[in-house]
């Protein structure tokens, strides 16, 4: 019987990046009607951690204990050995996160396979031909299918694109060993920075405030974060906010930025323009508030208040804390 | 120092007439080419290290169709060199596995300390091809590059790489590839002599015999990828519009988040 694998991506302390949960509940589901295994593949200093959190989603994980990859990055220590194991099992797919590390590993995994990727889907089928691999290109305008010509390749997966969901049962974990023949140059890292107050990351939120021009400074970013604080959302801005400077790139939407899908999408201030809206048009519910009317986010938000963002976000925060329940 | 930044010609997102041909390839000519936003970043970052050591070459390398060399002028007016562009007709339909493949082969005709790259690309968005030329060539890889930091002797260099609760600092010796972020810094505006310079800055064009590489390895016919259907999304419903009080725009906010179940 054939395969389909998830690689999982380091999350924090050790542990199983949320997007990896994700993806490995949509294999589960994907093998399930493909009539394939699912399995997850852990390649880390100390895989145990992360194996035990990724086998409540699947039936069987390998881990590949790699010392190396404690101090340098990631994806070019875990890509020789994921090669390795598809040289030598050759599963119908593999699956990765479309995150950075993810794409980082599939970039290389590819150049040492010939495998072709797919990537930021949206949704998976199976078909006779293999995977069946649903994206929103040109910024959510068109929705593709698009398959793998020889049946099998690498597929990266969107952020909440599916909802991490622990099968019946959890699986067994087998240790693994791999040749790597060829090792890619790993690149030392010489430093893990945590910034204070970093905020929290955009694309795997549920909820998403985000200020544009409108909120006016820095300080104008402080009800952005209320609010979001309310709903229990991350803070996001427009390019216009970033490159003045107003709030960390890390947190910028849009062309240049990231592209997220979050359930909703509250824009403070933001017009809408073509370069931010290509980053979060496929948001499930987007509600806008901005003085202007006529601002573009008018024609694709579910629900557009006219008013002033600082007096309308105030009232909001007002009710949100204190709804019932 | 040498450095080769990777150009790619997209169509202008802000056009947002970006459509697919009927063989399911994206139809370049419906919509005019732009530098690829992200690629106009690390090339300020490389313009800024040759200005700050006070010397050293900046090189373009593009694979595209023949119109390419217009694009690539703005980027040589913004202070590049010279321009290598990688054009043949057996690259129509070229998927990300061969795109690596040839861009490598056309990087291993070239002198370089750093390879630049955008993180990823506005049209296809995939964002794994640098890494992908990065293995074929044996070179250290660092991406989603916010800083560019190469040591005073031209041995190493320093990028920190935007992670999920800040950066981490990565270290390489050269040569290396960098793929970077918009977080390197605002690209310039080319200046009258700028553009005056790049119309006689010199732009080589390869072909796939030049670089070696067999045509029937790559391109469309051996694409790995393809698309199988398109279609619009679903539209959304019509957009319900509140004007009142600012407390009247809250409740309706809150009304309609807690209709959704989403609060």
């Amino acid at each position: 019987m054939g395969t389909i694998w998830v690689v999982a991506e380091p999350g924090l302390d050790g542990g199983l990046a949320r997007i990896s949960a994700e993806a490995a509940t949509l294999v589960r589901d994907l093998a399930a009607t493909a009539g394939r295994d699912a399995i997850g593949i852990v390649v880390a200093p100390d895989p145990a951690a992360a194996a035990a959190d990724l086998a409540t989603y699947l039936p069987v994980v390998w881990t590949i204990a790699e010392p190396a990859a404690a101090d340098n990055a990631w994806s070019a220590v875990a890509a020789g050995h994921v090669a390795a194991l598809i040289a030598e099992d050759s599963p119908d797919a593999v699956f990765v996160g479309a995150g950075a590390d993810g794409r980082d590993l599939a970039g290389a995994v590819s150049a040492l396979t010939g495998l072709g990727v797919l990537v930021n889907a949206t949704g998976v089928a199976w078909t006779d031909d293999g995977p069946a691999i649903e994206m929103s290109v040109f910024g959510g305008k068109l929705l593709t299918t698009s398959g793998f010509t020889s049946g099998r390749g690498i597929v990266t997966v969107r952020p909440n694109v599916a909802t991490a969901a622990p099968a019946d049962a959890p699986g067994r974990v087998e240790a693994r060993t791999t040749t790597v023949a060829k090792p890619l140059p790993a690149v030392r890292v010489v430093d893990r920075v945590n910034e204070q107050n970093a905020a929290a990351p955009i694309e795997e939120a549920r909820i998403i405030v985000a200020g544009g021009r409108g909120v006016g400074g820095p300080d104008g970013f402080r009800i952005v974060r209320e609010i979001a604080e309310a709903l229990g959302g991350a803070v996001g801005a427009t390019r216009a906010a970033v490159d003045s400077g107003w709030i960390p790139y890390s947190q910028q939407i849009g062309q240049t930025g990231k592209i997220v899908k979050p359930e909703l999408y509250l824009a403070l201030g933001i017009s809408g323009a073509i370069q931010h809206k290509v980053g979060m048009r496929t948001s499930g519910t987007i509600v806008a508030v901005n003085r202007d009317a006529d601002a573009p986010i008018a024609d694709f938000a579910d629900l557009f208040v006219v008013g002033d963002l600082f007096e309308v976000g105030a009232a909001l925060v007002e009710r949100i804390r204190t709804r019932p329940g | 120092m040498r450095i080769v930044v990777l150009v790619k010609p997209v169509p202008d997102p802000a056009s947002a007439g970006e459509r697919l041909g009927a063989d399911g390839r994206l139809d370049r000519a419906a919509v005019p080419a732009v530098v690829n936003g992200n690629d106009e970043y690390v090339l300020e970052a490389a313009l800024k290290l040759i200005e700050a050591a006070g010397e050293g070459e900046i090189t373009l390398l593009t694979m595209a169709p023949t119109n390419a060399p217009e694009t690539l002028r703005k980027a040589l007016a913004m202070g590049a060199h010279r321009g290598v562009h990688v054009s043949d007709v057996a690259l129509g339909g070229s998927c990300a596995v061969s795109t690596a493949r040839v861009l490598a082969a056309a990087l291993r005709q070239l002198e370089f300390d750093m390879v630049f790259a955008g993180i990823d690309a506005s049209d296809g968005v995939g964002g794994i091809v640098p890494a992908a030329i990065a293995a074929h060539l044996g070179l250290p890889f660092l991406s989603y590059a916010a800083r560019i930091e190469p040591d005073m002797f031209g041995r190493t260099v320093r990028v920190r790489r935007i992670s999920a609760t800040g950066y981490d600092v990565l270290e390489a010796p050269l040569p290396v590839l960098i793929a970077g972020t918009q977080a390197l810094g605002e690209p310039r505006y080319p200046s009258l002599k700028g553009i005056m310079a790049a119309r006689g800055k010199e732009i080589v064009t390869r072909s796939l015999a030049d670089l070696g590489v067999d045509a029937i390895s790559v391109g469309g016919a051996v694409a790995t990828t393809a698309v199988l259907d398109s279609r619009m999304p679903p539209a959304r419903a019509a957009t319900e519009i509140v004007r009142g009080t600012p407390d009247e725009g809250a409740a309706r906010i809150v009304e309609f988040l807690a209709d959704r179940r989403i609060i």
